[in-house]
């Protein structure tokens, strides 16, 4: 949600400034308290997951782990979740691009709201993200009958894992352009524009170098979220193997089977994912700090 | 120089509003509509029924109970881990930091699965609380652990930039009126931090209520003790029971409008308050 927004502009970290002021200095009890009660937190409910999931994979060792990952229908739950996430990142990303020039660059009524409702789609329930699409695609849904005539299916089928993906990570990238824009202004495009270039121009020039790194940091979160989606996709999928299973659902199957170590193993690939994720998160925000500190020397 | 205040000095307003206000409607708001017109086709009775019913009942008491105790714990943590990230030095504290976010990036079900290994009676933890007669996994405690899980980050990642922005003067004011370091945090540095920490609890309780992924392995899922509410909309619908679940799912629907529009008068006290006091 909101959090997920605010890192990119975080400023340098300074532990050693408060800790080099007596006025900000805690006694090193008080020190060491807090960081065994924190890390220790940390530990039990953040990293023993994480290492569980690893764990768990290679419990039956390396043959069965590998095993489990070519099995036809892992490969197939791959590749629905690389199609679901090729489709959804890149049409989130040109919709947060359109949204975000739109609210940075323009006045408009009604602004405010506009950027609530474009919020709305991460304090939903990934459930009721799925029933919605239900309700309008479904059998007995708005469109139901004219689909059946049509022979068209779009829940329990790709369509329908592609959509309520969409719908989980539509705010993802223009949640970190727009505030960015807004706080860059429109100064520089103007002055693009009064020296003859046109609107592509502008953009692809002006405005794409001062906001890539926003950017990328939006597709990074988005895609995590596209390839690990559960619930909303759980709902439009029906589950059958090989055709509508991405990876999560797959991992609930062969969960729900006893086939534990499978599914550990499945889960491990997304669990990678989510470590490289995070690494690139890490990256981008680090880049980012250092643009923002060059343009303060400067 | 009137052309600057101009919209027209910058192309392309029509086109990107355009494709936003249309993709926003396609994708979003005529789909969410969806709920209230089929909610709306149902008789009073029958949809007071719907969402009353002993089994939904429960099912919203420990929903509701279980995200407002995971997010009260996280507030408490969270805030202590912020304090030790930003505060002190310490080996592997880009690690733990970088870290924090896992529970964003992580898949819910994979978080699901890796906690109720954990849990479960012949699991790492399971198995130490077992014969102290604590039972997590396949329990309402499994769903609170869950909760926790991924509320995590958000009250760290809230409360955090304030800590790192928070200038030293006004801890030294305080020390050289006499104050000690407990009484500069209580009466200085908390009340500054009010704002993000109930934003990131707002935050946190907002992203437990719906979650469903990560709480439905740990649970059990036991109608009238361990069965979260999304997963009463997904029984309903797998009973082809279209109406009641759009009639849960219309309560689910209001809660996160409610919550949304507390997150957002949360925040916009925050940004007040951080342009009064730095």
């Amino acid at each position: 949600m909101t959090s997920i927004a605010a890192p990119v502009s975080a400023p340098a970290h300074g532990a050693g400034k408060f800790e080099s002021n007596p006025a900000t200095r805690d006694s090193s009890w008080v020190k060491v308290l807090v960081l065994v009660v924190g890390l220790t937190y940390f530990l039990v409910f953040l990293l023993l997951p994480l290492i569980a999931v690893f764990a768990e994979a290679f419990r039956k060792g390396t043959e069965a782990y590998f095993a489990a990952l070519v099995d036809p229908d892992a490969l197939s739950a791959i590749r629905l979740t690389l199609i679901a996430a090729a489709i959804s990142v890149p049409l989130n990303l040109i919709f947060g691009v359109a949204a975000a020039w739109a609210i940075a660059k323009f006045e408009f009524r009604g602004k405010n709201f506009l950027i609530t409702l474009i919020d709305l789609p991460f304090s939903v329930s990934p459930v009721v993200a799925g029933l919605i699409y239900v309700l309008v695609f479904g059998r007995q849904g708005w469109f139901g009958t004219w689909l059946g005539e049509h022979d068209i299916r779009i829940i329990f089928a790709v369509p329908g894992i592609v959509l309520a993906t969409i719908f989980v990570t539509f705010p993802f990238i223009a949640r970190e352009l727009i505030p960015l824009m807004q706080a860059q202004g429109r100064d520089e495009e103007e002055a693009a524009v009064s020296l003859g270039a046109s609107g592509l121009q502008t953009f692809w020039r002006v405005t794409l170098p001062n906001i890539k790194w926003a950017l990328l940091y939006g597709v990074i979160l988005c895609n995590a979220r596209a390839m690990g989606e559960f619930g909303a996709v759980s709902v439009v999928s029906g589950h059958i193997r090989g055709e509508t299973n991405t990876m999560p659902l797959h991992v609930e199957i062969l969960y729900n089977e006893y086939q534990f170590s499978a599914a550990f193993a499945v889960a491990s690939l997304l669990a990678l994912l989510a470590l490289v994720t995070l690494v690139l998160k890490t990256y981008v925000e680090w880049q980012a700090r250092k643009l923002a500190m060059e343009g303060q020397i400067a | 120089m009137t052309r600057s205040i101009n919209r027209g000095a910058l192309p392309g307003f029509g086109l990107s509003l355009g494709f936003t206000l249309a993709y926003l409607s396609l994708i979003v708001l005529i789909p969410l509509s969806a709920i209230f017109l089929k909610s709306s086709s149902m008789t009073w009775d029958e949809f007071w029924g719907a969402v009353t019913s002993p089994r939904v009942v429960a099912s919203y008491q420990l929903t509701f109970g279980a995200s407002l105790l995971a997010a009260c714990i996280n507030s408490v943590f969270g805030l202590l881990l912020a304090w030790g990230l930003t505060r002190y030095t310490f080996p592997g504290r880009k690690i733990v930091d970088a870290l924090i976010d896992l529970p964003f990036a992580l898949p819910t079900a994979v978080a699901g699965i890796a906690l109720t290994a954990i849990y479960a009676k012949n699991g790492w933890l399971g198995s130490l609380l077992e014969p102290l007669g604590i039972k997590i996994a396949f329990a309402p405690a499994g769903v609170l652990v869950a909760l926790i899980f991924i509320g995590l980050p958000f009250v760290v990642r809230t409360v955090q930039p304030i800590l790192e922005d928070l200038e030293t003067e006004f801890e030294e004011a305080a020390a050289s009126l006499g104050a000690n370091r407990w009484q500069s945090f209580q009466r200085v540095v908390l009340p500054t931090l009010l704002p993000a920490l109930l934003t990131g609890f707002a935050l946190a309780f907002a992203r437990a209520v719906g979650e469903y992924g990560s709480v439905i392995f740990i649970a059990g899922n036991i109608p009238m003790v361990s069965e979260i509410t999304p997963l009463i909309i997904i029984t309903k619908l797998e009973q082809f029971d279209y109406r009641g679940a759009t009639a849960v799912a219309a309560v689910m629907l209001v809660i996160s409008f409610v919550m949304l529009l507390i997150v957002n008068a949360l925040q916009a006290w925050n940004a007040r308050r951080l342009g009064r006091t730095v």
